[in-house]
C-alpha cells in the first residue's frame, strides 16, 4: 500500500460522537492537507477537544472514521502516527523530565532514544534541570515537557488542545517558535485555540465548530481572521 | 515482542515510582499488621486452637489491605491524564495491565513476606520447613488478587465513592482465592504439613481465567 | 385482551398449577415432612436466578462488542430479576432448614455460594448507581458483569470443596440424587413455571429501562440544543 502523495494528511469522515443523547460531534467531515497548520476555534463545549481526541484515537467515535494518509485508523491499529498535547500535561509529576521522556521514548520504540531525549531536552531548554522532578517545575516548564513528549517519535501530525492556556509570555513565544519550525518542516498541525495570539498567527487555515458541527472553514473561502476573531469572548 | 518489552518498561516505571516514595508499601504493611493485631483481640491468640484461625485471618488481612492498596492504581493515572499518554504510546493496551498487575503482585508479595516472620512469632507457628511452599501459595494468591484488583480498579476509577466501591466489587469476587489460599496455607502450617496440590492448582486456574479475561477485555476497561 | 394480559394470565395459571403440584401432587418426603415442599420453590428459584444471570452475561458481552443500548437494558433487567429470585433462594433456605435442623443457617455449600452470588450482583447494581454517564455506566457495568459471571463457577466450586473438608448438614441431599420420579417432574414443572414468571418480569423491567433510556436521551438532546 503506497502512500498517496496528494492525499490528505487527516481525513475526518462523517464523525459522530454521542454521549447518551448529547451530540458532541455531528457529522464532521474535514480534510486536512499535508503541511497545513489548522486552528480550531469555537466556544467551550463546541466539540474541539472531542474532535482532537477522536483524531488521537483516545475517544472512539459513535460512527464515522478518521484516516491518516493512506492508513485507516481502525480499532486495533497500533498507535496513530500523531503527537498529542492535551489539556493536562500527560507526564508523571513524580518522575524527572529525563525519566519521563526516556519512558515514552522506549514505549514508542524510538530508534535513537537516548540521543533523541537529549536533543529534545536541549530544545525545550531544560537540559540542566532534566534531573528534577516535574513536580517542581513551573507551568511553562511542564508544558514544554508535554510538547517534547508529543514530539519524541517525530510525528508527521501534531494535535494540540489549547496549548497556550495558562502559559507565561516567554513560554508562549517558545511554543510559537517551535510550532513554526515544525510547520515549516512539513508537519501537519491541528490545534484548538482560544482567542488570537502569536500561535494563532501561525495558522494557514481556521475552522470554527459550533455545537459539534463545522460552522465555518477558511478553506472554503471564509475569512481566516474573522473565524478566529469571532472567538474573542469565550 | 512489543507487548513484553512495553510491559517491562512500564513495570520499571511502576517500581521506580513506588520505591521512590514507598508510600504504598509502608501503608499496606502497617495496615496488615494492625488488622492482624486487632483480629487477635477477638479470640484467645495464645491458645493452641488459635492456630486454626491464624491462616484465615492472615489472608483476610491481605485481602483488605489489597483492596485499599489497589485504589490508586488507575486513579493516579488520572491526575495528569498520563493514562492517555500511555494509551498513545503502547502498541497493545494489555501491556499497561500486565505491568501494573505484575507490580501489584510484587508489592503484595513483599508485604506478605514481611508479615510472615511477625505472624510466625505472634502465633508461635514455625514456618522454616515450609517456607518455599508458602511463598508459592502467597505468589499464586497474590497474583489472583492483583489480576482482579487491577482490572476492577480501572472500573472504580470511573465511579463515585471509589474508596468503598473497590472493596465492594473486589471482595466477593475473591471468595475463591480466600478459600483456596487459606486452605493451602493452613495445610502447610499444620503440625503435619501437607502440600495441597488441589487448592494450589485451583489458585492457578483462577489466575489463568482472570488473566485471560483481562487480556480479552482490557482495552475496553481503558476507554474514555 | 392485550398480549400482556394474556401472558400475565398464562403465567398466573402456571404458577397456580405449580403451587397445586407442589402441595398435592408431589409425595411427602419421608424424613423431612411437609416443609420439604418448599424445595420446589427453592431449587426452581435457584435455577431461574442462574438463568437470569446467564442471560445477563450474554447481554453484557453483546453490549461490549455491539454497543447498542438495548443490551444494557437487558443486562440490568436480568440482574435485578435474577437478584429477586436469588433472594427467594436465600429466604426459603433458612425457612426450610429451621424446622428440619433446628438452626437457621448451616453454611450449606450451595446456599453459601448463592449468598456470594447475591453479593456479586448487588455490587453490579451498586456500581451502576455510582456512574452517571449512561454510555460509560453501560460499558463498565457490562465489564464487571462479565468478570462476575466468570467468577460464579469458581465460587461454587471453591465453596463446595471447602465444605467437603468441613462437613456440615446439607440442606438438599443433592437434588437429582435419590429424587423420586414424581418429585423430579414437579421440580421441572416448578422451574418452567418460574421461567415463565421470569420472562414476564424481564419484559416489564426491560421495557421500563428502555423507556427511561430513551427519555434520558431526549432530555439530553433538548438540554444540548
Amino acid at each position: 500500500m503506497s502512500a498517496s502523495i496528494a492525499g490528505p494528511a487527516i481525513r475526518f469522515d462523517k464523525i459522530d460522537k454521542r454521549y447518551g443523547g448529547l451530540y458532541a460531534l455531528r457529522r464532521v467531515s474535514l480534510e486536512i492537507a499535508r503541511g497545513e497548520c489548522v486552528a480550531l476555534a469555537g466556544r467551550n463545549g463546541s466539540g474541539k477537544t472531542t474532535l482532537l481526541r477522536v483524531a488521537a484515537r483516545l475517544v472512539r467515535p459513535t460512527s464515522g472514521s478518521v484516516t491518516f494518509s493512506d492508513e485507516v485508523v481502525g480499532d486495533d491499529s497500533p498507535p496513530a502516527p500523531v503527537g498529542f498535547v492535551g489539556h493536562a500535561t500527560m507526564v508523571y509529576d513524580e518522575l524527572t523530565a529525563e525519566e519521563n521522556l526516556w519512558l515514552f521514548a522506549r514505549l514508542l520504540e524510538v530508534r535513537d532514544a537516548a540521543a533523541r531525549v537529549a536533543e529534545l531536552l536541549g530544545e525545550i531548554g531544560l537540559y540542566e534541570r532534566r534531573g528534577s522532578l516535574v513536580r517542581t517545575y513551573s507551568r511553562g516548564m511542564r508544558q514544554r515537557v508535554a510538547v517534547a513528549r508529543a514530539l519524541l517519535h517525530r510525528p508527521a501530525v501534531l494535535l494540540l488542545d489549547e496549548p497556550a492556556t495558562g502559559l507565561d509570555s516567554a513560554s508562549v513565544a517558545w511554543l510559537a517558535s517551535t510550532l513554526q519550525q515544525l510547520r515549516d518542516s512539513g508537519c501537519t498541525i491541528l490545534m484548538s485555540l482560544h482567542g488570537e495570539s502569536e500561535i494563532s498567527a501561525l495558522a494557514t487555515r481556521a475552522i470554527r465548530l459550533e455545537a459539534g458541527a463545522v460552522a465555518a472553514d477558511s478553506g472554503d473561502g471564509a475569512s481566516l481572521r474573522s473565524i478566529l476573531g469571532f472567538n474573542a469572548t469565550p | 515482542m512489543s507487548l513484553l518489552s512495553n510491559a517491562t518498561v512500564l513495570f520499571g516505571k511502576e517500581l521506580r515510582t513506588e520505591f521512590r516514595s514507598r508510600e504504598l508499601l509502608t501503608t499496606t504493611v502497617v495496615f496488615v499488621l494492625m488488622v492482624v493485631v486487632l483480629f487477635s483481640f477477638t479470640f484467645d491468640p495464645s491458645s493452641l486452637e488459635s492456630r486454626r484461625f491464624a491462616p484465615g485471618l492472615l489472608w483476610l488481612a491481605f485481602l483488605f489491605a489489597a483492596s485499599l492498596m489497589l485504589q490508586p492504581c488507575f486513579l493516579r493515572e488520572q491526575t495528569n491524564d498520563t493514562l492517555s499518554a500511555l494509551r498513545l504510546s503502547v502498541s497493545d493496551p494489555f501491556a499497561i495491565f500486565l505491568a501494573k498487575l505484575a507490580a501489584n503482585t510484587l508489592f503484595l508479595l513483599i508485604t506478605e513476606l514481611l508479615m510472615l516472620p511477625v505472624f510466625s512469632i505472634l502465633f508461635n507457628v514455625p514456618i522454616g520447613s515450609v517456607l518455599a511452599s508458602l511463598v508459592l501459595v502467597f505468589f499464586l494468591g497474590s497474583l489472583g488478587v492483583s489480576v482482579t484488583g487491577t482490572a476492577l480498579s480501572a472500573i472504580s476509577a470511573q465511579a463515585r465513592m471509589r474508596e468503598l466501591l473497590l472493596p465492594i466489587l473486589l471482595l466477593p469476587l475473591l471468595t475463591p482465592v480466600l478459600i483456596a489460599s487459606t486452605e493451602a496455607t493452613a495445610a502447610l502450617l499444620d503440625p503435619a504439613p501437607a502440600f495441597r496440590k488441589d487448592w494450589i492448582g485451583f489458585l492457578a486456574v483462577f489466575d489463568i481465567v482472570f488473566l485471560t479475561a483481562l487480556w480479552l477485555f482490557g482495552e475496553y476497561l481503558l476507554e474514555e | 385482551m392485550t398480549k400482556d394480559a394474556i401472558a400475565g394470565a398464562l403465567v398466573l395459571l402456571l404458577l397456580a398449577a405449580d403451587a397445586y403440584a407442589s402441595f398435592f401432587v408431589a409425595p411427602t418426603e419421608a424424613t423431612m415432612g411437609p416443609i420439604q415442599r418448599i424445595f420446589y420453590l427453592h431449587v426452581g428459584s435457584a435455577w431461574t436466578g442462574l438463568t437470569c444471570f446467564l442471560i445477563c452475561f450474554i447481554a453484557n458481552l453483546l453490549y461490549v462488542f455491539r454497543r447498542q443500548p438495548r443490551w444494557d437494558w437487558l443486562g440490568v433487567a436480568c440482574a435485578e430479576v435474577g437478584l429477586a429470585f436469588t433472594t427467594v433462594v436465600l429466604v426459603t433456605g433458612p425457612i426450610w432448614a429451621h424446622p428440619v435442623w433446628g438452626i437457621w443457617w448451616t453454611w450449606d455449600a450451595r446456599l453459601t455460594s448463592t449468598f456470594v452470588l447475591w453479593l456479586l450482583y448487588v455490587s453490579y447494581l451498586l456500581l451502576r448507581t455510582l456512574i452517571e454517564e449512561p454510555d460509560r455506566r453501560a460499558l463498565f457495568s457490562a465489564l464487571f458483569g462479565i468478570f462476575a459471571f466468570l467468577d460464579v463457577p469458581l465460587v461454587f466450586g471453591a465453596i463446595r470443596w471447602w465444605r467437603t473438608q468441613h462437613p456440615q448438614p446439607v440442606i438438599m441431599g443433592g437434588p437429582g440424587s435419590g429424587l423420586q420420579p414424581t418429585m423430579r417432574w414437579v421440580l421441572l414443572f416448578s422451574w418452567v413455571a418460574l421461567l415463565g414468571l421470569m420472562t414476564l418480569l424481564l419484559r416489564y423491567r426491560y421495557r421500563l429501562e428502555a423507556m427511561r433510556g430513551e427519555l434520558q436521551m431526549v432530555e439530553r438532546e433538548v438540554e444540548g440544543a
